[in-house]
């Protein structure tokens, strides 16, 4: 039993730990390898109905929906430099905890939230869904890219660049342990990046 | 060698305006956020004019280690040359104009211009020109070495640049502000930092109006309500962050000292308990808190406190003028990008401990300080900017000409001038914005000795 399973990780914050991060950054480091690649067309659709599924909800600021297709220890990481770094010693963008999610998504429902209102509209497409054994049978990776259609007040922007899944079966279900969101100017300066990417 | 500078566009819109009328006692007119021609005219006359910040010495940290920023719109690669001194060369082939350098970071040497292969030492000195038997000049003439700024200084790892001669030394021009950054610095071991990666965020807007809030004790509970109701979500005391704000914040124990140049610093520090562990106390939470909180207690019993307050926000605002400021564990620099747009860039900065003053503690708390410092930029900063954003919005009502910064002013006793000239008023006044603008207005009408060094 881990330290945090004694406790809700949605009231505290237990389960970020060295050890954690160790293998955050050793699972994100080098999963992207053809040898490991799933071609079973079932497997991939199975992942690429979870993604799109999890795109729609974003669109449609279902957010509860959205957090109940994550594990309860998991993490949204949202790196600030092209090569990811190791977020021990950086600051990324983003990088969430279960609490910092449902803090993120309790910001954005106070009402407010001044970068959110009006609320951003959006629409996400998802494609090159690929999925990629990893170590342990419950493990998928998946990568796949995004284009966010982002409109406000001002006009429509996108946002573009690719995610990194890390899925792990629960019960029967797979469930989302990290989303690492890849944006293709991370290092840049961003205009009100105030959605869930 | 240095450059007569021929042409100087600022001057033109230096004689354009009548700014005693432009910025009075109490307010400012509109056209100082959005008239392109003063925009252009700041460039010069206050980013090539006074010390401006252009990065960290622990960016290039190394002997040929190089870091590309800004003067206002300048293009500079920061450097530390070869034989360790720190130049800011203009990133800018003295041949053509092409930049030299397109990357970040690195380390060079020598940086060779991609257009036509014009070579030079990262000293600034041109090192090799292409088939230079097609030209009758002397390339030993120090003019074709490349540009830099002419005075380039640090203050405790903190470097600046400045084009004007006149300039005072820089410890002169940070003056009473250099005791803050001193208190912001010493509280890390052996009082040092290092930059790592940043929150970088942009808005549509006048980077003035960034600056305008650097220390406005005002704007809080109002446009961080969102924040604030976040991080006290979970509280049994709503008292994380910066819930000192919420109770009539214009008699509270917190204080703005203006310190001259255009330099402010918002002292946080007298509405928290003075105790080891008083600011981890008020820290919202972040990823790994309780793990860490408790990791450290137990490993370092008495000390832990000490040691996560390294991890906890320093509740100061120092803001040297025009372009930086250290708030929390953050620097946060304001760069123009055009009259209405301007980059916001909160680096990171991690706790260094070669002498092992915190027992290997080190890690651990960059670690969390990581955490802890997403916090601002995800949740607080991103609300400001959206107000800024429509600051400048509504300032398109070209009728309604004035903004006003009069908060304090004309209360008897408020507003009060200590025996070194230092101003002391309420958190929540805006004395520090009309005495800011007052150093503004005299730099946009002052002639300043601008220039650019070669090599000789």
């Amino acid at each position: 039993m881990t330290a945090q399973a004694a406790h809700d990780p949605s009231m505290s914050s237990y389960y970020v730990t060295d050890a954690f991060y160790r293998a955050l950054v050793e699972q994100f480091s080098d999963w992207q390898r053809d040898e490991l690649a799933i071609a079973d067309p079932a497997e991939r659709d199975r992942f690429r109905m979870l993604i799109e599924r999890e795109a729609r909800l974003l669109d449609q600021l279902a957010f509860d929906e959205w957090l109940a297709m994550y594990a309860p220890e998991c993490i949204y990481w949202v790196p600030a430099s092209p090569e990811a770094g190791d977020p021990r010693r950086e600051v990324a963008i983003s990088f969430d905890d279960r609490r910092r999610m449902e803090d993120r998504i309790f910001r954005l429902r106070t009402g407010y939230a001044w970068s959110q209102a009006p609320k951003s509209r959006t629409v996400r497409m998802v494609s090159n869904v690929e999925v990629f054994a990893a170590a342990g049978e419950g493990v998928r990776m998946v990568r796949s890219n995004f284009l966010i259609s982002e409109f406000r007040p001002d006009g429509v922007r996108f946002l573009s660049g690719f995610n990194g899944h890390r899925f792990v079966a629960d019960r029967g279900r797979w469930l989302i342990a990290v989303r690492q969101v890849n944006l293709i100017d991370c290092d840049q300066n961003l205009r009100n990046p105030s959605i869930v990417i | 060698m240095l450059d007569k500078i021929n042409v100087t566009p600022a001057r033109n819109a230096s004689n354009r305006y009548d700014w005693d009328e432009l910025v009075q006692e109490d307010r400012v007119h509109r056209l100082i956020y959005t008239d392109p021609a003063i925009f252009e005219a700041e460039m010069t006359q206050i980013f090539g004019a006074v010390w401006v910040y252009v990065g960290h010495e622990s960016q290039i940290a190394r002997n040929d280690d190089f870091i590309t920023t800004r003067l206002g719109l300048r293009p500079i690669i920061l450097l530390r040359d070869s034989q360790g001194v720190i130049r800011a060369l203009f990133n800018r082939c003295t041949h053509r104009g092409t930049t030299l350098c397109r990357k970040d970071k690195g380390s060079a040497r020598t940086f060779t211009c991609p257009y036509h292969g014009w070579s030079y030492l990262n000293s600034g000195k041109l090192r090799a020109v292409p088939w230079p038997d097609g030209y009758a000049c002397d390339f030993k003439d120090a003019k074709y070495n490349v540009a830099q700024v002419p005075r380039v200084e640090s203050y405790r790892g903190f470097i600046f640049g400045t084009l004007n001669l006149d300039a005072p030394p820089l410890l002169d021009y940070l003056g009473g502000i250099a005791k803050p950054i001193d208190e912001w610095l010493d509280r890390q071991p052996k009082g040092r930092i290092a930059v790592c990666e940043a929150n970088r965020l942009k808005f549509k807007g006048n980077w003035k109006l960034a600056y305008d809030n650097s220390g406005d004790g005002y704007h809080v509970v109002f446009s961080h309500r969102s924040l604030l109701e976040m991080e006290n979500r979970q509280a049994d005391v709503a008292n994380k962050g910066m819930s000192y704000y919420k109770s009539s914040p214009d008699t509270s124990p917190m204080y703005m000292a203006y310190m001259g140049n255009g330099h402010h610093f918002k002292d946080k520090r007298p509405a928290i308990e003075k105790r080891a562990g008083g600011l981890w106390a008020v820290e919202g939470p972040a990823p790994g808190t309780e793990h860490y909180q408790e990791e450290l207690r137990r490993r370092y019993g008495g000390k832990a406190d000490d040691i996560l307050d390294l991890a906890s926000s320093e509740p100061v605002n120092i803001n040297v003028f025009p372009n930086f400021s250290l708030l929390g564990n953050h620097i946060q620099v304001f760069e123009p990008v055009s009259v209405d747009e301007t980059n916001v860039t909160w680096y990171g900065t991690a706790v260094v401990d070669e002498d092992g003053a915190l027992g290997g503690a080190v890690d651990t708390i960059n670690t969390l300080r990581m955490r802890t410092m997403e916090q601002f930029p995800n949740f607080g900063e991103v609300d400001d900017l959206a107000n800024f954003e429509e600051i400048q919005r509504g300032l398109a009502c070209l009728e309604d000409e004035w903004i006003y910064m009069h908060r304090g002013l004309g209360i008897p006793d408020r507003v009060k001038t200590d025996a070194n000239g230092v101003i002391m008023a309420p958190a929540t006044d805006e004395a520090f914005m009309r005495e800011y603008i007052k150093e503004w207005k005299r730099l946009m009408k002052a002639k300043p000795n601008i220039a650019v060094k070669r090599e000789p």
